[in-house]
């Protein structure tokens, strides 16, 4: 098959020595802490208690509108309070969260399973998985219901499925690829099904040989459905340039790849929809990477949603050493964590405990000596330096006519600077600020409308008043003529 | 500049630094830079020495001046690097104050008035070497024929002192100096004499390609030059397209005017191996301050240097051109970085979303629908 090659792009250091690590369950911890936002779009509303007793499976809040996902629990057990926790985010805010605590027996609700789901239409499809709370899982963890009702309004000729794994360390995507390749393909073949599509592509790194063995085995019935190897780079797992590679089309600025006949699923969303389908099981567990030197027993474990990172650690033997950062996610999207007291949501691919020589270089920023090799890196054909330039003094505007919202925040320019200027971080600071300024505009732009509204109330008023006040004037000098007259009379 | 707070992505870091891509590069100008100083001699050893270390003085000078720390920026080695080369373009046997002046002019007027490193429009040391030209014509074209070391006519240690610190006796001056080839060119040629008769005497490819003439002290080795040029290739540290464009674009030009008057019009073999274009190709025009930000770009702004080069040594007053053609084509930079851009992914090249009304994507598109 003919590939395409997308521009710039990395070669971070692999470290996916986990790749060799088979998935382990991770027994149940005592307590899940599931904040009612695992997702892009609105926050779930609790439908339960505190006090009620759950099953494993049960919906525990609802989804709120279109673009949301409910959330189920991940084990049986008590609600023991709904509550604030601290966010899976760098801020370590805290986030409304459901606090279950286990009973150790992991029973399961009744589930309806229907017989055969390719007898489901298409809505019914994507109605179940949306109702099992699946989200993207590679990261994004956009809600996959909403992706795959795209299917009824655009023609999606092609249904491409991500195995990039293209993040350093993170190897649960390759784990599941090589240990359920059958479900995966069973997903796949759902998700086919849901979008009115005939043709799948598995898109999977050179580096992940067994991976490529494992599906190839598991496709070999179907022929709609074929595995593509793509070359080791970073970032081949971003969606957009993944699009590229495999069919040579750009996704147009402003637009979603369905509205060019692509729709891109993670592996372990199209495992989630093999669950969700078969065997009636919600989104209530996924596969974790825990890597990083800092880690004693680096692992691959299948944890239940809620599950804090810290008890994935001290499962994994705890620490060597004080890390230098503890990431959530890939070393280049991933966010680094205040500390381990939060949880695995939907979209946490790994938990990494970094030592300082895993960060690289660690001095301060030195000027820019403008070796473009930032540009040269960056997969979207932005200029860097010149957007760093801009977003440095505040210069949102200006830093927005040379692209600021075409960048996709990959981290490839930061990790290739010599002088070590965060400019990733300067465009995630300039988007806030754009963002910030956009809403203070919407709030200008609305009191002017509502002053605008009064003063012309006032107006009407001040004219209704004078009609009201000559009416009246007119009245009494129609009844003083007519008093006159009659006087007269 | 203090970035420290919460730690963002990426967590991770090619091993990769100024100091290091400074190093890099410097550790490639050695090899031509002791074949310089066998060829010239201690004196040659001494001006390297003087220029660097004075590069570097005026480097901490402007950073105090200027309130910033001293020690990190001195410590990245732009500023040993500036005097460096600026060495390697003077004529060998030039006096201590020469290299002096050159190096602080660069640093201070070339580098800090704009800000420091990064900041600078032009070239420093081609900056430093344009004023000496202009201001002390007669010291910057004293040239001297090889004179090896450990061969008779090399000066010794304290000899070669003297020359640096105090100047060559006129009679020692006159039994060295020697013409350049461009130099001779230049002077032949405007007496009218045919290359045919010049030529011989003055130039042959084997001595050019080695570096055994007269000529700065850096210059002349076009072999080592390109070694050591190759090896910043090899490394990732430049790209072809500057070397490949200006050496492309001079070959270019002097083959065309070799067919047109081959008695008046030197093949491109002089053009490539005499004077500071490998040099100037490999590390100075590839100095990643002055030059484009965009591939495309560069290979305009070189291509604009080696025509300018060519144009100044047939032409101009100048026997060499390798300074002013670069400190022009700076000049020119932001306006090629100005219309010169990366197509952007999704976009047009004039920014606008991609429309798949037609063109390549459009083909695609169908080809992929045509698929189903």
């Amino acid at each position: 098959m003919k590939l395409f090659r997308f521009r710039g792009g990395v070669h971070p250091a692999e470290q996916k020595s986990t790749g060799q690590l088979p998935i382990q369950e991770l027994p149940i911890p005592q307590r899940l802490y599931l904040p009612l936002q695992m997702h892009i779009g609105a926050a779930a509303i609790p439908v339960v208690a505190v006090g009620d007793k759950v099953l494993k499976g049960q919906l525990i809040a609802r989804a709120n509108g279109a673009v949301s996902a409910p959330v189920h629990a991940p084990t049986s057990g008590v609600i023991e309070a709904i509550d604030q926790h601290t966010a899976p985010h760098p801020s370590g805010l805290p986030v409304c969260s459901i606090i279950l605590r286990s009973d150790g027996e992991d029973r399961w609700s009744d589930t309806v399973v229907p017989i055969d789901p390719f007898r489901l239409s298409a809505e019914e499809v994507a109605q179940r998985v949306g109702e099992a709370g699946i989200v993207g899982m590679g990261g994004a963890a956009f809600p996959a219901a909403v992706k795959l009702n795209l299917g009824s309004r655009h023609t999606i000729h092609t249904l491409l499925i991500n195995g990039g794994e293209c993040e350093p360390y993170l190897t649960c995507d390759d784990r599941l690829m090589q240990e359920r390749p059958e479900a995966i393909i069973d997903g796949i073949r759902l998700m086919l099904h849901a979008l009115h599509c005939t043709r799948a592509l598995i898109a999977v790194e050179s580096n992940k040989p067994m991976a490529q063995q494992a599906l190839r085995q598991a496709t070999q019935d179907y022929p709609m459905i074929e595995v593509v190897v793509v070359p080791t780079r970073y970032p081949m797992g971003s969606e957009k340039q993944m699009i590229l590679t495999v069919t040579g089309l750009e996704v147009p600025a402003g637009k979603l790849a369905a509205d060019i006949g692509v729709m891109v699923h993670n592996v372990a969303t199209a495992y989630a929809v093999h669950q969700a389908l078969r065997y009636g099981r919600p989104l209530t567990s996924r596969v974790v990477t825990i890597s990083g030197s800092a880690v004693r027993n680096p692992a691959n474990l299948e944890v239940p949603l809620g599950t804090l990172a810290s008890d994935l650690v001290a499962h994994c033997g705890g620490i060597t050493r004080t890390p230098a950062r503890q990431v959530l996610g890939g070393p280049m999207m991933g966010a680094s964590l205040p500390h381990l007291d939060v949880p695995i949501v939907k979209g946490s691919n790994g938990v990494l405990l970094l030592g300082v020589e895993e960060l690289g270089q660690s001095s301060g920023a030195q000027p820019c000596i403008r070796c473009g090799r930032c540009a040269e890196a960056c997969p979207i054909g932005l200029l860097p330096m010149e957007l760093a330039a801009r977003a440095r003094h505040g210069k949102v505007e200006a830093a927005l006519d040379i692209g600021l919202m075409d960048c996709i925040g990959c981290g490839s320019c930061s990790y290739t600077c010599p002088a070590a200027i965060p400019l990733t971080q300067f465009f995630s600071f300039a988007k806030g600020e754009l963002s910030r300024l956009r809403e203070e505009k919407q709030k200008a732009e609305r009191t002017r409308t509502l002053a605008q509204a009064r003063q012309a109330r006032l107006e009407r008023e001040a004219e209704e008043k004078r009609i009201a006040a000559a009416k009246r004037k007119a009245e009494r000098e129609a009844k003083k003529r007519a008093e006159a007259e009659g006087a007269a009379s | 500049m203090n970035y420290a707070g919460p730690a963002a992505s990426p967590h991770a870091h090619a091993p990769l630094s100024v100091s290091r891509i400074m190093l890099m590069v410097w550790l490639a100008l050695l090899p031509a830079s002791a074949y310089g100083v066998w060829l010239f001699g201690w004196p040659a050893l001494y001006l390297l020495l003087i220029s660097a270390a004075a590069a570097m003085g005026a480097e901490a000078l402007a950073l105090r001046i200027a309130g910033k720390p001293v020690m990190p920026s001195l410590r990245d080695g732009s500023a040993l690097l500036t005097g460096w080369l600026l060495a390697m373009t003077l004529p060998p046997w030039a006096p201590w104050w020469i290299a002096v002046i050159g190096a602080i002019f660069a640093i201070i007027i070339g580098k800090h008035v704009f800000g420091g490193l990064g900041q600078n429009l032009f070239n420093p040391a081609m900056l430093g070497r344009v004023a000496l030209l202009i201001a002390f014509p007669l010291e910057m074209t004293s040239w001297i024929s090889p004179q090896p070391l450990f061969t008779e006519q090399a000066p010794g240690l304290l000899d070669s002192l003297q020359i640096t610190f105090i100047g060559a006796s006129t009679p020692l001056v006159d039994a060295v100096s020697g013409a350049t080839v461009l130099d001779g060119l230049k002077t032949e040629l405007a007496r009218g004499t045919e290359l045919s008769a010049i030529l011989p005497g003055l130039y042959s490819d084997g001595a050019a390609l080695i570096g055994q003439m007269g000529g700065s002290l850096g210059e002349t080795s076009a072999l080592l030059i390109l070694l050591g040029g190759l090896f910043l290739l090899w490394r990732g540290h430049i790209g072809w397209q500057i070397p490949a464009a200006m050496l492309g674009t001079v070959a270019l030009l002097a083959t065309l005017m070799h067919l047109y008057d081959p008695l008046r019009y030197a093949h491109a073999g002089v053009h490539l191996l005499s004077g500071g274009l490998m040099l100037g190709a490999f590390f100075i025009a590839t100095d990643p301050v002055g030059s484009p930000n965009t591939q495309r770009g560069k290979l305009i702004f070189a291509a604009g240097i080696g025509a300018l080069v060519y144009i100044i040594r047939t032409w101009g007053g100048f026997p060499e051109g390798l300074a002013f053609a670069v400190l022009l084509m700076n000049a020119a930079t932001p306006l090629i970085d100005h219309y010169i851009q990366p197509r952007i992914y999704g976009r047009r090249r004039d920014g606008r979303p991609l429309d798949y009304q037609h063109g390549r994507f459009a083909r695609r598109l169908k080809k992929q629908r045509g698929g189903e």
